[in-house]
């Protein structure tokens, strides 16, 4: 199969799932409700905690935002094998799989609208972030917003194999949450780990969320040329081949 | 149009192996109206889905529309249209999105033109709006197979195209499916477990049960493969139970003559062509009758000659 061809079938399914999605925006907008009340509502409990020793420097919206831009990525790209469990129930898989489109634009069709929302939800997000007093270099805001979309590639191509695999909700629903709760608490997006115990901390760095979050926090302080932003887009890097690789895989495997 | 040899498949599951389809042989000839006919688990579908190259073999090889089915499944599924059981549309996107999508993934030159033949001809027209979610469920398959016509496909595969549609419904489609050989061509391989769908529309039937072809045929031959035909003779006189079963029974197609009040009851071979003989033979044996009634074998007869079970059980 040519890359033009499967260019042109990504345009294709990106451009029925886009559809799909802009005909219910009150979902779209419904999907960053969620971390938009941590930051309405929890946020500003953190200013109150800037002065204690390891919650990081800058003001407590450069520490805060970027760990609810990246909850977004997480839960945001998370959910999304929920409509392909739906669109395997009503054959729509089947359908398309039958028709000499290519196996890989199935996924990436799907995965880039899935980012494309993630990415307009981090916009918002980041909005909201500077009306409540976040202040942040916008470059950093940009690499920062490069961090959540890579991000959320990774984690919709991997939400999509569970989804493959489990094809029911009923199994994808728990087993969903068993990999993304721990993983998100492990990554220090409430609450940075630098104000972990030693075990914690040591947990967390076994954990690829960890350095993406440190990363993002870097780039929001201004901090580019560091190790933290240097490891998170190693680990994002790899971690977005890696899911691609596997999410192509499966989507390419005959009996998926 | 399709050439399948020795085509198996088998499932491995947590409560063991489970063989789907246990070598299946078939053919197909361009132009026909081929049923699959065999109750829910003997495999049609397995099968199905082998032959549109959404699961593959375990076993055997298969040539579908020209394209040999492991080797190239990219030219076969150019070349077939299928419509599974169950459909394939998403209930909030509108028909009409559905099908232009459809005909972008098969790359159809004319796109529009194309979509508004085939709503006009499946009775489509003015639906294209609608999500199709709104549709009832004789448009919902209709639309389900236009989806799988947009490409003009030389050969369809329909998965149960009628189960669960109404009465009137179900002839509707049959009348679709049969136009689309007559206008078009097309090859049509569909799977049914209804008796009347298989006996209506087919030109040849492969029965299928737990994983093999157990029969094969018109509906006819199959039919004349039962035991045979059953004349039931009523006398305008019981007194002439005697002389009719006597002149009846020497005549060389009937195998079996009972006699039960006032009524003859014959098994005959090809009762359709005998029948003016048999009544000849009363004629002349000067019995009067009072009614005739042929009745022919069903394929549920069928089923059960070939499996032992009746297919209505199976099922």
């Amino acid at each position: 199969m040519s890359l033009g061809r499967t260019a042109a079938d990504t345009r294709l399914v990106f451009g029925r799932y886009l559809r799909q999605t802009l005909r219910s925006k009150v979902a779209v907008v419904f999907g960053a409700v969620q971390p938009l009340l941590y930051l309405v509502l929890f946020g500003p409990l953190l200013s109150r905690l800037v002065d204690v020793r390891g919650f990081g420097a800058g003001n407590a919206w450069q520490v805060f935002v970027p760990g609810v831009l990246i909850q977004l990525g997480l839960f945001g790209a998370g959910f999304v094998g929920f409509g392909l469990i739906g669109d395997l129930r009503s054959g729509v898989v089947e359908r398309m799989r039958v028709t000499p489109v290519s196996r890989t634009a199935l996924l990436l069709g799907r995965v880039l609208r899935d980012t494309a929302v993630v990415a307009f939800q981090a916009v918002m997000l980041v909005a909201v972030g500077l009306a409540l007093g976040l202040r942040a270099p916008a470059g950093g805001i940009a690499v920062g917003l490069l961090f959540v979309v890579s991000l959320s590639v990774a984690v919709a191509s991997l939400s999509y194999v569970l989804a493959m695999a489990t094809r029911s909700e009923d199994a994808f629903a728990p087993l969903l949450s068993a990999v993304t709760l721990p993983l998100m608490l492990l990554s220090g997006i409430l609450l940075p780990m630098s104000l972990a115990p030693g075990w914690l901390d040591v947990v967390s760095r076994c954990t690829p969320f960890r350095y993406v979050v440190d990363a993002t926090r870097a780039a929001f302080l201004g901090d580019y040329a560091t190790a933290a932003v240097a490891e998170g887009a190693l680990v994002a890097a790899v971690l977005l081949v890696v899911s691609v690789w596997l999410g192509a895989r499966r989507f390419r495997a005959e009996n998926a | 149009m399709i050439e399948a040899r020795g085509l198996a498949r088998t499932f491995t599951g947590k409560h063991g192996t489970v063989e789907a389809v246990r070598g299946v042989d078939l053919s197909v000839a361009p132009g026909e109206i081929v049923g699959f006919l065999g109750p829910n688990g003997a495999g049609k579908t397995t099968t199905l889905r082998m032959l549109t190259t959404l699961l593959a073999p375990t076993a055997g090889t298969a040539t579908v529309a020209g394209h040999d089915l492991r080797a190239d499944p990219g030219e076969v599924r150019r070349r077939i249209g299928y419509v599974a059981q169950g459909g394939g549309t998403d209930p909030s996107i509108p028909a009409g999105e559905e099908l232009d999508l459809q005909a972008r993934l098969y790359g159809v030159d004319g796109r529009a033109e194309r979509i508004a033949k085939l709503c006009a001809r499946l009775e489509l027209e003015g639906l294209q709006e609608r999500p199709c979610a709104a549709l009832s469920g004789g448009q919902r398959r209709r639309l389900d197979i236009a989806l799988g016509l947009v490409h003009r496909p030389p050969l369809l595969f329909l998965d149960e195209p009628t189960t669960g549609l109404d009465p009137q419904s179900r002839g509707n489609l049959w009348e679709h499916i049969r136009s689309m050989r007559a206008e078009d061509g097309t090859t049509v391989f569909l799977t049914t477990h209804y008796l009347d769908e298989a006996d209506a529309l087919c030109d040849r039937l492969l029965i299928i049960d737990q994983g093999r072809i157990v029969a094969a045929g018109t509906p006819a031959e199959l039919k004349r493969r039962v035991a045979g035909d059953v004349v039931t003779l009523e006398l305008a006189d019981p007194a002439g139970a005697a002389p009719a079963r006597e002149a009846l029974s020497r005549h060389p197609s009937v195998r079996e003559a009972v006699v039960a009040a006032g009524v003859v009851r014959l098994t005959v071979e090809d009762g359709e062509r005998q029948l003016m003989g048999l009544v000849r033979a009363l004629d002349s044996a000067g019995v009067e009758l009072a009614s005739l009634n042929l009745a022919r074998p069903t394929l549920d007869d069928v089923f059960l000659t070939v499996t032992g079970r009746s297919l209505r059980d199976a099922a």
